[in-house]
């Protein structure tokens, strides 16, 4: 468990790519119960005008809290975690989407021992998750 | 189009949902989560009597409430149209297997944006005791006939 006394504004506590491809996708739909099929078929997407076959944006949120999870050792620090989703990421039939997560800590509260971490999600050199911003007792 | 008139509007319960292990582990092996959402003893180290779910994982539970109003005649909601705009968990306690969760949703709010809407739903998530554990608040978009 990370000391709250030993952070400081701006320091970087975790960082990890992730590559989705269509497989991880489908297995995303059917953990979460979401099976919208722009998310796993080429006609369902351009049917409704998409570029392409999209991730869950629930699944770059999901994924994107993994390496603050790591970093904290323990999934029940986090007592606040939302995201605006703002570009979609666009996942090729086959090969793989590389997705960038950098995890920075933006404000500290001592008396409350809370940290305030925000989340970096970028696909193809844009940032994919807006807000994104995560609140961790420690 | 969001029917207005379902600002305010208060669904009922979801049925109860037990929180699985292994359902646990199936989620957090699709969002990539680190061995520490996987691994029982690590858990009961940190002081759980079974795993901790992923932060995300209440979406699986405010999944079921959105269900009941995406069903609603009045919401007058067409899911095509729906686009995920912003989501967030508010945690009182942290969500460990084995718990038993109901959920009941409620609109806060239903805008109206450049031919789009915008609906603001409130799940609230609560344990066998009746004690609120998790808020999931989604935003969802509406996406307007020219649009």
């Amino acid at each position: 468990m990370p000391e709250i006394t030993e952070l400081a504004i701006g320091d970087i506590v975790a960082e990890k790519n992730f590559h989705l491809d269509r497989d991880s996708l489908v297995r995303y739909a059917g953990a979460s119960g979401d099976f919208n099929p722009i998310h796993y078929r080429d006609d369902a997407a351009a049917g409704v005008g998409l570029p392409g076959v999209l991730a869950h944006g629930m699944l770059t949120m999901g994924l994107s809290i993994g390496p603050v999870v790591s970093w904290l050792g323990d999934a029940g620090k986090i007592i606040d975690y939302g995201v605006r989703f703002t570009k979609p990421v666009v996942v090729p039939a086959s090969g793989q989407a590389l997705i960038t997560v950098i995890a920075k800590v933006v404000e500290l509260d001592l008396e409350a021992k809370k940290a305030r971490i925000d989340l970096q999600t970028s696909f193809d050199g844009n940032n994919v998750l807006g807000k994104a911003q995560v609140w961790v007792q420690l | 189009m969001v029917n207005p008139d379902i600002q305010g509007k208060r669904y009922p319960r979801t049925p109860s949902y037990l929180v699985g292990r292994e359902k646990v582990r199936e989620f957090a092996k699709a969002v990539m989560a680190p061995k520490e959402c996987f691994d029982l003893e690590f858990a009961k180290q940190n002081g759980y009597e079974d795993l901790v779910v992923p932060p995300t994982f209440p979406v699986v539970i405010q999944e079921q409430s959105l269900a009941i109003v995406l069903s609603d005649p009045e919401a007058q909601i067409d899911f095509a149209r729906v686009v995920h705009g912003e989501q967030k968990f508010v945690f009182q306690r942290p969500i460990i297997a084995g718990d038993l969760l109901t959920s009941e949703l409620s609109v806060a709010s239903v805008k109206s944006l450049g031919g789009n809407h915008m609906v603001v739903f409130d799940t609230e998530i609560f344990d066998e005791s009746q004690t609120l554990v998790c808020t999931a608040i989604s935003t969802l978009v509406v996406r307007g006939e020219d649009a």
